[in-house]
């Protein structure tokens, strides 16, 4: 049942397809951001004497190559309404940009910092002056704890086994900032779950009626 | 779920789930009481299909029953549930509460993890309201597991930042700090998140934090890459830690305890060091990690700015970043380079990057790096390098990514305006700007540069002229109409002399446009049109045919015919007296600060612009002029009444096309507060603190030993009212001062720069007073290392007593060796009675009375002397407060004057001052008056004091 299994292994940096060029974005996507909306909707203070005002990582998103959302995180509290326009917003820009270039894309007041892995990019909203370059370190230990606990994960892992792999980041991170960086740490908080719980797949297959 | 698996396409799937739901929804509603199994598995269908990106109304009461179940799988799915699904709902949150509260109580650790996540997840106000008592209590005690610390260290700092009012500080707080010692760097970790944003909001409280992080960060870098076990990453001892400390070092000034501030730097330079050393793996994680920490360890050399040793070894490493492979170092390395731009340590060092920034902005395939070249090149612009910037920007423009174009388009407004040294300059960068990217040029901008023509006669001839040749172009962009409208309206006279463009000509080019243009454009067309016939009586009848055809007088949009017919009207019945009063040319704006500037500000958010603008500021003032919303009124022009007509018709173009004039203008006075309320003054003259090509010519370094005092008075009168700066400069060596006082005492860091590669020998700087000087001041300085090195910096100290008041300045005198000669030069260092000022606050009886008891005639010394810069209230005000007394607001019965209050404080005594400036615009002259208890003082004051206006 996983045909990308193979695929998926430890392509940290694997080829990307270029869908749309940059360019071709509709000029009111970034621009349109910048502006009041985002401050407000989070209450944040504009003001710059208050640095790192937010937490580490506003949201994470975790979607396929052709725009499926596979899982989301969400550090600060927005309407179900808004989320879904912003996330419709980031897998468009994400998705459209090629290969070779940063990792970091601005928008509004934050900053995307993504990576892809195999057929499915890990994205991360963080504040302007964060540390981008840890971000993805953390997109990256949050894949070397998925691999850990599924073994060679898959895209299809994250979709079946969806409340393991929200298990699994509550260990790593926690209100938006890393809680464990030990790897034993996070995956032994796992297992020991585990010995309490039969998998949820196990169940969900038998006939609902 | 395999059901929905495999399906074919999108209706099926919606139809299946629909059936699921239907499903799901009746066994919750059916009469048979599911058992805990049964309702986990449903509940974990709702998230299934929510997650598929459906919306789910129901189930949240069977997964608030999930979690009271003491089974941990079920728990744990209700728990997801709810930190998923569940808004700030008010009926399910007490609820869930008291499942929280339950597990919270229960001492096992799994269960209290969960439900500290929950909590943390859903982070709402409620929430805090329930727990923000208890959870600081499971953080301290002394028997919580280490997993649960961490969690509930995080979980408060998520309560915190929802509702910092419910989370009540106490005991708990100074046990916190020690956490930072504990043997687990988990919970270390995460308890230096939670005391960063304390110790932003609690600075005093958290003080301790300071040294405790530092020996922590000190025992991890200088670990061995194995010491720390499972929390070293990829050969990178505890990145997430160091980071975390670095953040929060940067919550505080520069340690002041001389042990631990070494000991930081000892670390400081322990991470540059490390980054120059061979990679000890090739792993991308391994050198993402390591250069995480090099760069939050930048970050803090930044913010610190003292160090300026550790700012151009930073610059040197980012240089070194800036033409590296990996694309998200080139990014981080230009991004970081923005903020060392504004040191004024650093600010030289990063110019010397300029063409590989420049280069990166032609050749870098990523957009986002690109923007991050355009930030950097507007922040190391400068009066030297202005020209080129700006060139490369607008070169740049023409292909530039329509994302980022309209940032693109302020910036080089800003910095056409901020740098023009020429005027013409400016206008041509401006209609460029239009010509190349005329769709992403915002109304502040063309605004912008009416402004400007209208206020600077010398560039009036020129403006008609260039906007007169650029609507030529069969086709042009509209703005550029508006701006050619307006100017030719104004000015077009000066460039009638020429039969290329006569009178009638004008008109015919600008009306052959008309029928293109929106409505706003139409309108501010046809008030070109009436000025027109105030200009060039000769083509009135032309123009009253036009005004009089049907498609004006009878046009379907009301303003544009109310407009036709008043004008019409006004050029049949108005004598020409009469029309050259109401069509007058327009007065000079105000001058203040750029609205264009305000715009930018908005457009960013907070960070780096804000920061950017406030030493930008202190830099330039020159041409700040701004729109003025103020007797602007859109509906003066269909008022029937001739005096009100005259307002609006003058102004009629800058509103009628404008957005609501309450916006811009609420813009403008937010942006106005900003700089009144910076104490750093305004000087004009003082726009440039760094090379500037003036001081370079006017260096006194000399072969021989000569004693001639510098002679730069000007840079010694803009520091009466500022204390940081570049004091000095020339091709070999520039001063930079950096001083605070307080009360009678003071100190001043001067910081000696080598601009050159080559050494300095036996460089000596010696700070001289007179004898009569030395008496009334007390200076105390250390000697310095004789050695400059090329490139480097080195940094002296002045501790300064104001023993009694003195007139003179004491003189800096410098002597070294540079390639075989000797250099000897003095400059005047700025140390004024006026730093030595306490600012009084006083009401304006107290001031009357004590200006009256300083009535005696030596008391008071009066200066009347002709304006130097431009007579704007704000600067001025921001100067009374730069030069240190009190200014009295709403004193002085005259609003248009000055009055400040102070007290001047010496070792032996304290002097009352008070001071009243009074400008004449008509004459553009200043009336001071000072009066203190003492002449020499009144004197002194006066003297420096009337420099600055």
């Amino acid at each position: 049942s996983c045909g990308d299994k193979q695929e998926w292994k430890d392509k940290g940096h694997a080829a990307s397809l270029c869908l749309v060029p940059v360019s071709l974005c509709p000029p009111t996507s970034l621009s349109w951001c910048r502006g009041s909306a985002w401050t407000q909707l989070q209450g944040l203070k504009s003001s710059s004497l208050l640095l790192f005002s937010g937490p580490e990582i506003h949201f994470i998103l975790l979607f396929s190559r052709q725009g499926k959302l596979r899982l989301q995180k969400w550090y600060t509290t927005l309407p179900e309404k808004e989320k879904k326009k912003i996330t419709r917003e980031i897998v468009q820009i994400i998705l459209a940009r090629n290969q070779k270039t940063s990792s970091f894309v601005d928008w509004k007041d934050l900053k995307l910092v993504y990576k892809r892995y195999a057929s499915l990019y890990f994205c991360c909203a963080i504040e302007d002056q964060d540390n981008e370059l840890l971000t993805l370190e953390v997109v990256h230990r949050y894949v070397e704890l998925l691999d850990r606990y599924f073994g060679n994960v898959c895209e299809l892992d994250i979709i079946f086994n969806f409340e393991k792999a929200y298990f699994i980041l509550d260990e790593f991170i926690m209100g938006g900032e890393v809680q464990e960086t030990s790897k034993k740490s996070a995956v032994k908080a796992m297992e020991d779950s585990d010995m309490l719980q039969e998998t949820v797949e196990e169940y969900m297959n038998k006939p609902a009626f | 779920m395999h059901l929905v698996k495999r399906r074919k396409s999108k209706e099926a799937e919606i139809k299946r789930i629909n059936k699921e739901l239907a499903n799901i929804r009746s066994k919750f509603k059916g009469d048979k009481a599911l058992d805990g199994y049964s309702k986990k598995k449903y509940v974990c269908k709702l998230l299934f299909i929510f997650l598929l990106g459906h919306d789910i109304d129901f189930g949240h009461m069977e997964a608030v029953n999930l979690l009271s179940s003491n089974r941990y799988t079920e728990k744990q799915i209700g728990y997801l549930f709810i930190s998923v699904l569940v808004n700030s709902n008010s009926e399910l949150i007490r609820l869930i509460n008291n499942a929280i509260k339950n597990d919270l109580a229960s001492r096992n650790p799994t269960f209290m993890g969960l439900a500290l996540h929950c909590i943390a997840n859903v982070g709402s106000r409620e929430m805090a309201e329930a727990f923000a008592g208890e959870i600081p209590k499971i953080l301290v005690a002394g028997d919580t597991m280490d997993s649960v610390k961490q969690s509930a260290a995080l979980c408060l700092l998520r309560l915190y930042r929802t509702s910092p009012d419910l989370v009540p500080m106490g005991d708990w707080t100074s046990r916190v700090v020690h956490l930072l010692n504990d043997q687990h760097l988990g919970v270390v970790t995460a308890a230096t998140s939670l005391i960063t944003t304390l110790a932003q909001k609690n600075p005093e409280e958290f003080k301790t934090s300071v040294s405790l992080a530092v020996s922590r960060l000190s025992r991890i870098v200088t670990s061995a890459s194995t010491d720390l076990q499972d929390y070293t990453y990829y050969f990178v001892p505890a990145p997430w830690l160091s980071v975390k400390l670095l953040r929060l070092l940067q919550c505080y000034p520069p340690p002041e305890d001389p042990a631990v501030r070494g000991r930081l730097t000892e670390c400081l330079e322990t991470i540059l060091n490390k980054a120059q050393e061979p990679p000890k793996s090739k792993k991308v994680q391994h050198s993402n990690a390591k250069n995480a920490v090099l760069f939050e360890a930048i970050s803090l050399i930044i913010h610190h700015d003292s160090e300026p040793n550790l700012l151009v070894r930073a610059c040197n490493q980012l240089g070194q970043f800036l033409q590296h492979r990996e694309t998200n170092l080139r990014y981080l390395a230009l991004e970081s380079m923005c903020t060392l731009a504004s040191s004024e340590f650093s600010h030289e060092a990063v110019k010397t990057h300029i063409e590989t920034v420049i280069n990166a902005l032609k050749t870098e395939r990523d957009v986002s790096v690109r923007q991050r070249a355009v930030d950097l090149l507007y922040a190391m612009c400068d009066r030297s390098n202005a020209q080129q910037i700006v060139a490369e920007m607008l070169n740049y423009l023409e292909t530039a990514d329509y994302s980022i174009r309209e940032e693109i388009v302020l910036k080089v407004a800003i910095l056409a305006e901020k740098y023009a040294v020429d005027y013409t300059w400016y206008v041509d960068t401006i209609l460029n700007l239009i010509r190349i990217a005329g769709d992403y040029v915002s109304e502040e901008v063309w605004y912008r540069v009416i402004q400007i023509v209208i206020n600077r006669d010398d560039v009036q001839g020129y403006a008609a002229k260039t906007v007169f040749e650029a609507l030529q172009a069969p086709a042009c962009h509209e703005n550029l109409v508006k701006v050619g409208g307006y100017i030719l309206g104004e000015f077009g006279n000066l460039i009638a002399g020429d039969p290329r463009s006569s009178p009638l000509i004008q008109f015919n080019l600008l009306h052959s446009k008309f029928h293109l243009c929106s409505v706003p454009t139409r309108a501010l067309l046809l008030s070109t049109y009436i000025k027109f016939v105030n200009l060039f009586p000769e083509i009135k009848t032309t123009i009253q045919d036009v005004l009089r055809s049907d498609s004006q007088l009878k046009n379907a949009d009301v303003e544009l015919q109310q407009r036709a017919v008043e004008y019409l009207r006004l050029s049949t019945i108005a004598s020409t007296d009469i029309l050259a009063t109401v069509l007058e040319e327009m007065p000079p704006f105000p001058e203040r600060e750029s609205s264009i500037l305000a715009k930018l500000k908005k457009k960013k958010g907070p960070g780096t612009v804000t920061d950017l603008e406030e030493i930008k500021k202190e830099r330039s003032s020159d041409m700040n002029g701004s729109a003025e919303p103020a007797s602007v009124n859109a509906s003066a022009v269909s008022t029937p009444s001739p005096s009100a007509d005259l307002l609006g018709l003058g102004a009629a173009p800058l509103t009628n096309s404008a957005p609501p004039p309450a916006s811009s203008g609420s813009l403008l006075v937010d942006v106005f507060s900003d700089s009144a309320s910076a104490v750093a003054p305004l000087a004009p003259g003082s726009d440039d603190n760094f090379a500037s090509p003036d001081l370079a010519s006017s260096e006194v370094v000399s072969e021989e030993p000569a004693d001639t005092v510098h002679d730069a008075d000007e840079l010694f009168h803009k520091f009466v009212c500022k204390n940081n700066g570049v004091l000095f400069e020339n091709q070999l060596l520039q001063i930079g001062l950096k001083s605070e006082f307080r009360q009678n005492l003071g100190r001043m860091f001067i910081f000696y720069g080598n601009k050159t590669s080559t050494q300095f020998l036996n460089f000596t700087p010696t700070v001289i007073c007179s004898d009569d000087l030395q008496s009334s001041l007390n200076l105390q300085t250390k000697p310095v290392d004789p050695t400059v090195d090329g490139g480097a910096q080195v940094q002296q100290v002045v501790n300064i007593e104001c023993v009694s008041d003195f007139m003179e300045a004491p003189i800096l005198n410098i002597q070294f060796r540079y390639g075989g000669t000797f250099q000897n030069l003095s400059v005047k260092l700025p140390i004024t009675l006026n730093k030595f000022f306490q600012p009084t606050e006083m009401s304006s009886q107290d001031f009357f009375q004590r200006w009256k008891q300083l009535s005696n005639p030596k008391q008071e010394v009066q200066n009347i002397f002709k304006a130097k810069h431009p007579m704007d209230a704000e600067i001025t005000k921001a100067k009374i407060i730069g030069f240190g007394s009190a200014l009295l607001e709403e004193v002085d019965p005259n609003p248009a004057n000055f009055v400040g209050a102070g007290i001047i404080h010496t070792k032996t005594t304290q002097i009352g001052c008070l001071l009243r400036l009074e400008p004449n615009l008509q004459a553009q002259m200043y009336r001071l008056t000072l009066r203190t208890s003492k002449e020499a003082v009144s004197q002194r004051l006066c003297e420096l004091l009337s420099e600055q206006f």
